[in-house]
């Protein structure tokens, strides 16, 4: 069989299984998707964007059962205060869920919102759609013709706490579809916090535009289930002066690819994108960042930290593309792994584009196993090798996770991942 | 108290002799000297002591009292009461001075059967033992050594013996890199420590050192080997002469 006809099989076959919605505000822009999807087709692991993953679990028509992990553990961020809002296997619990509202921001529920809401018209499916140029992400397409809810998040002022999305796993065979839609009004505050593994296999899209002088930042953490699949994307729109920061804790998971597409289209704007993953055995986990900057004096930074054991792989596709006349850029790539085996293994691809004269731009990518010279430093003031080797593998994902700005939400994450460590030496 | 005994070592990975039959007591109390030329083997004994990775030992032992130090992981070492104050400091990012501290602390207690110590009594503790190193707040919450200068380093150094009150100390040229005053400062941390049963070996290029740490015995190290043993005048003959007089001497 033809890769070509190959391809076409794999996406009809998962079309022919789903439903498209109809009847509101986003039809457009659902149908202009879908035949986006059928123009393009699933992604196939003859892909070049897809050389190091394997899509093959991420486009099929039925998932691979994965079972619910037993988390033992307090659920995150449960000092902090927060709007929870929570999904079971993609679908809205309103039980579990805060009441949606929330002092200078307006939620309502992509399911639910039939009414014309225009400024969410404005971009759903509208950043997907740019985002799709140069590189097509089929994943994201689907996700905007199928998506069967997600919240519209409209911020207005500072929002006055975190809102959280809550993804609980409960069923071995689901298969969800959210989409979220954020948009920052000029000069306001939003956190968002992701955190749960969501379904079986997540297809995931947070489209975010950030309006001049905003501020966004998203933390999430996506679960602990060994066997569930994710394919997420973000794609946001940078204004003038506006903040970005995202960071992502993955541990565990047989297959994620989490895209993140951004677009300084404001000068003066900083972008951060990060993320720490630790992997044991059967685990995939892909971070594939693309990183525009079309206006002048825009910051932006990529900050990717693996730690990979027992045959997993990780992999990082950055890139950097700086367009013509988009001076005074400033870009900062980093992606290492820490293989603490033979057995594991990083792939990793930076790239640079650059289209203007005066930019500075770097990036790095380091493989490496556990410094010999640290480990016999600490044991020789008679702290034990395992002990010493969990210090050392939280040093080297500390700079990842030194990228979130809040404090209080920092520490959660470095005290989960500290004591992920420690239960898997005990 | 540390009784080496004939200790002859190799690189693991290369057919290169360093340590040739080196026998050494230092006893409970007393602080020992070694000095040397470059080369002569003085930091690898230290590394052996300590269990560091890439030698082989060939023959002969070591023992600190009842325990056989060549036997056990470097940890278990600390734990017996070994402790190494590293020529080269390693800065550890993203691990903080205080946290690195405690948890050394209490891992030897944890070790030794002994209670660990709790946050409030562990900071009382190490505050006031920071501040005769003059060592400030910041320091301590600073990751390990990270962006500390060479003086910084090796008070630090000293500041985790105090907190660890080790049996036996060995001072891998402490000296190095170290302006007057910084000498001075580090001097009299290892002089408080002095005393109580506990015994010093110090590795040293230069006798100045030894103008600060009084030594009750000194060691002339060259080719791996002790060639000449005396008291504190050694040190002064080999400021004034060098190493040849010696080396010819037992030649």
């Amino acid at each position: 069989m033809s890769a070509v006809a190959e391809t076409s099989n794999v996406t009809d076959e998962r079309l022919a299984g789903l439903t498209l919605p109809t009847g509101g505000w986003s039809d457009a822009a659902r149908k202009d998707a879908l035949s986006r999807v059928q123009a393009s087709g699933l992604p196939s692991r003859r892909d070049e964007y897809w050389k190091y993953t394997r899509p093959d679990t991420l486009t099929q028509a039925v998932p691979i059962p994965a079972a619910v992990f037993h988390n033992d553990e307090g659920p995150l961020f449960d000092t902090v205060e927060r709007l929870k809002i929570v999904f079971v296997d993609g679908v809205f619990d309103a039980e579990a869920s805060d009441d949606l509202s929330l002092e200078g921001v307006n939620i309502e529920r992509l399911a639910t919102a039939d009414v014309d809401i225009h400024w969410a018209r404005d971009v759903y499916g509208v950043l997907e759609a740019n985002g799709q140029k140069p590189v097509l992400r089929p994943l994201a397409a689907l996700n905007t013709a199928f998506a069967t809810d997600g919240v519209l998040i409209h911020v207005t002022g500072d929002a006055s706490k975190p809102i959280n999305l809550i993804y609980l796993h409960k069923s071995e065979t689901s298969d969800a579809i959210l989409h979220h839609v954020v948009k920052l009004d000029a000069g306001t505050n939003l956190t968002i916090l992701e955190t749960g593994p969501a379904a079986a296999r997540f297809n995931k899209v947070m489209e975010v535009d950030v309006g001049d002088g905003a501020q966004f930042h998203h933390i999430r953490a996506q679960g602990r289930d060994h066997e569930r699949r994710a394919a997420t994307h973000v794609f946001a729109r940078l204004g003038a002066e506006s903040i970005f920061k995202s960071f992502t804790l993955t541990a565990n998971g047989v297959m994620t690819r989490n895209e993140c597409i951004i677009e300084l289209t404001g000068d003066d704007a900083k972008a951060t994108v990060g993320g720490a993953c630790v992997g044991n055995g059967d685990f995939h986990h892909d971070d594939t960042v693309f990183i525009t900057h079309d206006a002048v004096n825009c910051e932006s930074r990529q900050v990717f930290k693996k730690v990979l054991r027992n045959g997993a792989t990780g992999v990082f596709q950055g890139k950097i593309l700086v367009k013509a006349g988009a001076q005074k850029t400033d870009g900062y790539q980093i992606s290492q792994s820490l293989l603490l085996d033979g057995d594991s293994q990083f792939l990793a691809k930076p790239e640079l584009e650059i289209y203007a004269d005066d930019v500075i731009c770097s990036h790095g990518s380091t493989t490496g196993a556990i410094d010999e010279t640290a480990l016999f430093y600490l044991q020789s003031r008679g702290v034990p090798k395992a002990v010493a080797t969990n210090l050392l593998t939280l040093s080297f994902l500390t700079e990842a996770v030194e990228e979130i700005e809040d404090e209080t939400l920092r520490a959660e994450i470095n005290d989960r991942m500290a004591a992920w460590l420690e239960r898997r030496s005990s | 108290m540390l009784k080496i005994n004939n200790l002859n070592v190799k690189l693991e990975d290369e057919d290169k002799q360093i340590l040739k039959g080196v026998n050494l007591e230092v006893e409970a109390g007393k602080v020992h000297a070694i000095m040397g030329p470059n080369g002569s083997g003085k930091s690898t004994l230290s590394y052996v002591l300590s269990g560091k990775g890439g030698y082989e030992v060939t023959e002969g032992e070591a023992h600190l009292g009842d325990v056989d130090l060549l036997d056990i992981e470097p940890e278990e070492r600390a734990a017996a009461g070994l402790f190494l104050a590293f020529q080269y400091p390693v800065e550890i990012p993203g691990v903080g001075n205080m946290t690195f501290l405690r948890t050394a602390v209490n891992a030897q207690r944890k070790a030794r059967g002994e209670e660990e110590m709790s946050a409030a009594e562990f900071l009382k503790v190490v505050r006031a033992k920071a501040k005769t190193l003059k060592i400030d707040a910041d320091m301590l919450k600073r990751p390990v050594n990270v962006g500390f200068s060479g003086g910084e380093k090796k008070r630090n150094e000293i500041l985790q013996m105090a907190m660890l009150e080790p049996k036996m100390c060995i001072l891998d040229e402490t000296d190095s890199g170290l302006d007057v005053d910084a000498m001075k400062l580090v001097a009299e941390g290892v002089n408080a420590l002095r005393g109580e049963g506990r015994g010093f070996l110090v590795i040293t290029h230069y006798q100045r050192l030894l103008d600060h740490i009084k030594p009750d015995y000194v060691h002339i190290m060259a080719d791996g080997r002790i060639i000449k043993t005396g008291g504190p005048e050694l040190a002064l003959e080999v400021e004034t002469n060098g190493y040849a007089d010696i080396l010819a001497e037992v030649a």
